[in-house]
């Protein structure tokens, strides 16, 4: 393979990599905080709800572009420089984490509330709740959720390039747009492509291997045919 | 037997929403004692679910208190929407199954039995154990391993109570626990509940719509009606109540005067008056014509009982002499009104859900 490629695509590994194990980590705590403060949910507190929900949806309303120069400085103190692919995991996972939060949202609120009533019958608190049910009955749901993240994320990391990040999309965008090298630009895409559908590809063999074990009905057909790598995100949950 | 074990006091229970009130529980009594299954009927909307939801304080009453062996779970619960340490505590003592059963269907059947018991810090290998020996109990050893989505209704409804009694509860709450079986899996169920009523000492307090499963299993039954327990009682006193609506549904007798002038009585035999012949004597002695318009016969809890409805030519005037006869021989005996309304229950028919 092309040096160049190699580096590209090892750019692109470690820039989602990173970005999706931050958006997991945080994103994971606020979808369950959003569904536990809600009305009728275990912490009910309106306030806290309100906050976090005008949190998240400004998060998700900044493009992705503007997120990355906004975060400038915040990028420097966290990582200590503002080029490189360690500077591009900053915003991608402050863009991405709100994104990967509604998703989680709206995993949770499918959770049968009889099941959540039975663990509180059994005097059960509400960390057990989350532990024993909510995390684990929607477990399929988020790992399609956090296949959705993951590819979003690729989808991002083109635009690493405008902070140096470098990466696969940062590679198709100079020598195709600016050397006119379209043919080595059309191997990078086809590199996404195979990456995207890897991706998703692993996705739904997780989420069915964690569906199986239990209802069928919740299992993910797999979607070969849905290469969607872009940062075309599917519709976002409305907020109330 | 005779010591209470669930107790609530004026319980009231009102549902606020932005423009009205729902008044669910209107100041409810009820003396659930110890060993004994208790049935709680009525039509739909009339409180059942949430009361047996207060008992527990899944559902926090607006006012009154509720007593589960001896502890004021109200007083527990403090003011906090929250449910505190303490009253965790005491609900682990109070088992629970459900209409729909609830098990979590990434866990596997033995895994779902052992769930209360992870709550209570139960070791590992002891969890195993227990949950073994209750599958046993409930006859679904077999299916340790299996998942839910791979059991029937009436299987999951048996890990629902093998669940309920993990962590050895003296109380078990059962909100239409057969309601979603068909009528023979109901009744193995029931029959379930029951052993374990008799074999455990334990207490069941169970919500129902069908008079069937109260004639099954129950040893006292309550009626609600708004809000409110308009009879309640052991079934053998509501049924020495003239005029119990529970009583009637749970042995109706059917049939209408056959013409004006005519008496109607209601006759309910229990014990060994149910062997006697007294109907024949009746007509013997007085010389009367008496038509049977219509007769149920039942052994419950080993006894027979039976209610017969039956016409004596003439009005009630006419026949103080017969019916004071029946009296004698230990009858109950319920003069019907002119025309008798029909009795209001949970029946399911007369529900429409
Ligand atoms: N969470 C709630 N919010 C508002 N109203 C409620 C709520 N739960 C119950 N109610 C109302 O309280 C009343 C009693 O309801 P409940 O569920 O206790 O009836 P039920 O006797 O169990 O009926 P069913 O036989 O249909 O289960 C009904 O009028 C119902 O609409
Ligand atoms: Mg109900």
């Amino acid at each position: 393979m092309h040096p160049l490629l190699t580096q590209a695509l090892g750019d692109t590994l470690r820039m989602v990599g990173w970005s999706a194990a931050v958006t997991v980590a945080a994103g994971l705590p606020l979808g369950v905080l959003l569904v536990l403060t809600d009305r009728g949910g275990l912490l009910r507190n309106l306030a806290v709800n309100k906050v976090l929900a005008a949190v998240v949806n400004l998060g998700r309303s900044l493009p992705f572009v503007i997120l990355m120069i906004a975060l400038m400085s915040f990028t420097r103190a966290v990582v200590g420089t503002t080029i490189g692919w360690q500077a591009a995991v900053v915003p991608l996972s402050v863009g991405a984490v709100p994104f990967f939060a509604r998703l989680v949202e709206t995993s949770l609120r499918e959770v049968d509330h009889g099941l959540v009533e039975a663990v509180q019958a059994m005097g059960g608190s509400t960390w057990t709740v989350v532990r024993k049910v909510l995390l684990p009955e929607s477990l399929a749901s988020l790992v399609a959720g956090a296949t959705t993240t993951v590819i979003a994320l690729i989808g991002y990391s083109a635009m690493a390039g405008v902070v140096g990040g470098g990466g696969l999309g940062d590679l198709a965008l100079r020598y195709g747009y600016q050397r006119f090298e379209t043919g080595f630009m059309w191997v990078i895409v086809a590199v996404l492509v195979v990456l995207v559908t890897l991706v998703q590809l692993a996705g739904d063999l997780a989420a069915r291997a964690v569906a199986r074990r239990g209802r069928t009905s919740a299992a993910p057909r797999l979607r070969l045919l849905r290469t969607g790598a872009a940062p075309s995100s599917p519709s976002a949950p409305s907020t109330t | 037997m005779d010591t209470p074990v669930i107790t609530t006091t004026a319980l009231r229970k009102v549902y606020r929403s932005r423009d009205r009130e729902i008044t669910a529980l209107d100041g409810v009594d009820l003396t659930v004692r110890e060993g004994e299954v208790y049935g709680v009927v009525g039509r739909s909307g009339a409180g059942k679910s949430t009361l047996i939801r207060c008992v527990n304080l899944l559902e926090r009453p607006t006012s009154g208190t509720v007593e589960v062996a001896g502890r004021d779970l109200t007083a527990l619960a403090g003011r906090s929407d929250r449910a505190p340490a303490a009253l965790r505590a005491a609900r682990a003592g109070i088992g629970m199954v459900f209409q729909h059963f609830n098990l979590l269907s990434s866990r596997t059947v033995q895994d779902n039995v052992e769930l209360p018991l992870e709550i209570l810090g139960v070791t590992r290998r002891e969890r195993a154990a227990r949950a073994r020996d209750l599958l046993d109990l409930v006859g679904l050893a077999d299916k340790a391993r299996a998942y839910p989505a791979q059991l029937s209704g009436g299987q999951k409804q048996r890990v629902g109570i093998a669940r309920a009694l993990a962590g050895r509860p003296r109380v078990l709450l059962s909100d239409e626990a057969t309601s979603a079986l068909d009528p023979e899996t109901t009744r193995s169920v029931l029959e379930l509940l029951r052993d374990l009523n008799r074999q455990l000492g334990l207490t069941v307090l169970l919500i129902t719509h069908e008079m069937d499963v109260v004639k099954a299993v129950c040893d006292s039954a309550a009626l609600m009606k708004g809000g409110r327990v308009v009879e309640s009682g052991t079934v053998a006193e509501l049924l020495a109540t003239p005029g119990s609506e529970l009583a009637d549904a749970l042995f109706p007798v059917g049939g209408t005067a056959s013409g004006p002038d005519r008496t109607v009585v209601d006759l309910t035999f229990h014990g060994d008056s149910a062997t006697r012949p007294v109907i024949s004597r009746l007509a013997r002695t007085y010389n009367v014509d008496v038509s049977i318009l219509g007769a149920a016969m039942e052994t419950y809890d080993g006894r027979q009982i039976g209610r017969m409805r039956i016409e004596l030519p003439g009005r009630f005037e006419d026949n103080v002499v017969p019916i004071g006869y029946l009296r004698e021989q230990g009858l109950q005996v319920d003069i019907a009104p002119e025309a008798t309304a029909e009795p209001v229950t949970g029946e399911p028919a007369a529900v429409g859900k």
